[in-house]
């Protein structure tokens, strides 16, 4: 019997501010709060429950605090367990993880894209900390982490060239993921784990979650923000990776670790509109939760 | 030197191949043997403690010290992770952290001390802790780098260090974990091809090698921020403004080179620099009001600084087309005696832009942050055009409230003069 051809069933652009699993207080985190970022929170929550009604067998991230300087790294082991503490706000997120990966699935992955001539590696070593990038965008889609995953790391170096270069290198990753869900007959959901525009205050509030104190970096990059989620919900990713060398730089924007390029690259660059299921800032930065469900993808 | 706050200084790359692999190639052998050197050279030293900067620990709020007084874990490196794990247990002199957030704390800055169970600490600290304090016979202290500071405020993080050490009344090794340019290759290379990504980085590299060998620190933190532009220095090298900032941004220092050697096509050093003269703390620290003088910018011709700061304000005296150094102005054709022939007000325009960003950066700010901008030209029929056209492409995303005025003269044979207020 022949496999059924997969597919990828929706693309999210899944930031993973950790102020988000600390504003809920779920019990892995050991931090508590009383509140906070509720906007973005509740985006998710409407996003889980769309995603998570497709039942997909696998989640898909990229993540930029999986930094790689040589090539572009998957997850190799069926297992990974520990904690994970961010460096740069440790007081909100210490959080115990427990996952699975999908290694056939991620194998497949770094071997198509060998085949298109990217440096892919394979990472084996029981002992590797899964980054904070990917455990929170995973607890936000899935925060009962009862579907495997396959991670991806964020790889700097193309983009010692120029954005473009850099870019273009995501886009083929994205094919390359594409052709290798295909293959699998596994029904995939994409996470690019990337906020838009990114210049953080270099203060906090006394209490991190006083959201009195919590409002975009400046103007202009809301404006950059505003635009770039134009044209996500007028379905034109291809004029949106046409700006986005420009975003990276005007915008400090996370989008230039490649995770929304690899997501559109798979999705084939979509033409259809995404859904925002909400915006919202975290110590300064902009943050979009959008969805891409390719129009043949209907409940 | 019994008074003096540094006893040793260093600079170490913090890649995991001389600690992990060294036997895989000569370059990274030679790295190894080049630390153990640096680390006989500090064994029998009567520090109090051994102070790293890593610009692998990068901060957003501020400025981070580690103060879990016994930080044990194990490590595996983002990108290395072949190489093996690295498992630590460090001692850290937390009393020191505290003196020194406050420090830091007193310049304006967020600070944080962090102590929790499994915080993680970067790979580049944990190589140069293990290879150069392997028994934790010193307590360490680590300090973060911030991913926005620029050259004065990371001179400031390291003169904060020294009061610390000051009033704390202890000496200590400074350490800066630091690789020198930064260019990893994109392919897969064998470790035993290994070898620097570009002539020009390596060329760069052997410069700041040159200097650093003769003791000349100071001079080195004076070129970083070109080399960190030309050679894709590791994180700008901006840690070097730190080192010299907490050593008194002298050259009186006796250098040694351990060893030079590309790691996956950037490029390593090992550095000591050795106090000829007591390294003491300035006092006091005038960074929040400092009157700023940029190295890359023109000599004034008066008695004026470049910029001065005023709370969260940057005040620029009036800036022309003038290269530092150069008799020529760019963009000016004079005869013998002095006299114009011609001049381009294009190319006069750019030179001043490049001069207002030279004093800008220098003082911690950047051309996105000015705020208002006065325009003198001497011939506003004939050059305004020109001038305006310039001046788009680079302010017009930055919308800076504008005034340009004509005048009949400026002080040097130049036709046009910005005069700008920006926010720090
Ligand atoms: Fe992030």
């Amino acid at each position: 019997m022949t496999k059924q051809k997969g597919k990828i069933i929706a693309g999210v652009l899944a930031p993973h501010p950790p102020h988000l699993v600390y504003g809920e207080n779920p019990p892995q985190n050991e931090p508590r709060s009383e509140c906070g970022w509720e906007e973005l929170r509740w985006a998710y929550e409407r996003c889980r429950k769309s995603v998570l009604a497709l039942k997909p067998d696998v989640l898909l991230v990229h993540s930029p605090h999986w930094m790689t300087v040589v090539g572009h790294h998957v997850l190799g082991l069926p297992h990974f367990k520990g904690i994970s503490v961010d460096p740069i706000f440790p007081h909100l997120f210490r959080y115990s993880y427990d996952l699975k990966v999908d290694v056939e699935l991620s194998l497949a992955i770094a071997e198509a894209g060998k085949q298109k001539g990217l440096i892919t590696q394979v990472m084996k070593n029981p002992d590797f900390r899964v980054d904070y990038g990917t455990i929170c965008a995973l607890h936000l889609m899935n925060p009962a982490w009862d579907i495997p995953i396959v991670s991806i790391s964020s790889n700097n170096s193309p983009y010692y060239f120029s954005n473009e270069v850099g870019q273009e290198q995501m886009l083929q990753l994205g094919d390359a993921t594409r052709e290798a869900i295909e293959k699998s007959g596994k029904r995939a959901v994409l996470l690019a784990s990337n906020s838009l525009s990114h210049r953080h205050f270099t203060t906090e509030a006394e209490i991190p979650e006083d959201m009195s104190k919590e409002h975009i970096y400046h103007h202009g990059q809301y404006l950059w923000d505003m635009q770039i989620l134009k044209l996500m919900r007028e379905g034109k990713a291809k004029e949106l990776l046409a700006v986005c060398p420009e975003f990276f730089d005007m915008a400090s924007a996370e989008v230039k670790a490649g995770a929304l390029a690899w997501m559109l690259g798979a999705l084939g660059i979509p033409d259809y509109p995404a859904t925002v299921h909400g915006y919202g800032s975290v110590i300064g930065t902009g943050n979009a939760v959008v969805e891409w469900r390719a129009p043949e993808v209907r409940l | 030197m019994k008074n003096s706050i540094i006893t040793k200084a260093l600079i170490v790359p913090g890649l995991p191949h001389p600690l992990l692999a060294p036997e895989k190639n000569p370059g990274w052998q030679k790295l190894r043997h080049a630390f153990e050197e640096a680390r006989k050279e500090i064994e029998n030293s009567d520090a109090d403690l051994i102070l790293y900067f890593s610009t692998q620990w990068l901060s957003v709020l501020g400025y981070s010290f580690q103060a879990d007084p016994k930080p044990s874990f194990t490590h595996v490196d983002h990108n290395f992770h072949a190489l093996g794990s690295m498992k630590y247990e460090f001692r850290v002199d937390t009393d020191f952290a505290k003196v020194y957030a406050a420090k830091v704390k007193a310049l304006g800055h967020n600070t944080m001390l962090p102590n929790y169970y499994g915080f993680p600490i970067d790979t580049g600290t944990i190589v140069a802790q293990k290879l150069l304090n392997p028994t934790n016979r010193l307590p360490a202290a680590m300090v973060s780098c911030n991913m926005y500071a620029e050259k004065q405020e990371t001179i400031s993080i390291g003169r904060a260090a020294a009061t610390a050490l000051q009033e704390s009344g202890k000496r200590a090794i400074a350490v800066l974990v630091s690789g020198l340019s930064n260019r990893f290759f994109v392919k897969e290379v064998d470790a035993k091809d290994d070898h620097i990504s570009s002539a020009k980085d390596e060329e760069w590299n052997r410069k700041i090698c040159e200097l650093l060998s003769e003791g000349r620190l100071e001079d080195v933190a004076q070129v970083a921020r070109e080399f960190g532009k030309e050679a894709n220095g590791d994180m700008g090298f901006k840690g070097i403004w730190w080192l010299s900032g907490l050593c008194g941004e002298t050259n009186a220092f006796s250098g040694k080179l351990h060893g030079y050697a590309p790691i996956y096509g950037t490029g390593n050093a090992v550095v000591t620099l050795t106090p000829k003269e007591p390294v003491l703390a300035r006092t006091p620290d005038t960074t929040s009001n400092a009157i700023i003088d940029a190295p890359g910018a023109p000599e004034p011709v008066g008695a004026y600084p470049h910029a001065r700061r005023e709370g969260d304000f940057l005040f620029l005296s009036g800036v022309g087309p003038r290269a530092r150094g150069k008799k020529e102005i760019p963009g000016v054709t004079q005869d013998s005696s002095g006299k114009v022939i011609s001049y381009d007000i294009e190319i006069e325009t750019r030179s001043v832009i490049h001069n207002v960003k030279a004093i800008l950066e220098a003082s911690g700010s950047s051309l996105d942050k000015v705020v208002d901008v006065q325009v003198f030209l001497t011939d506003m029929q004939k050059d305004f055009p020109t001038f305006n056209k310039i001046y788009a492409e680079v302010f017009g995303k930055i919308q800076a409230t504008r005034t340009t005025i004509e005048i009949n003269r400026l002080p040097t044979p130049i036709h046009v003069e910005l005069k700008v207020i920006a926010r720090v």
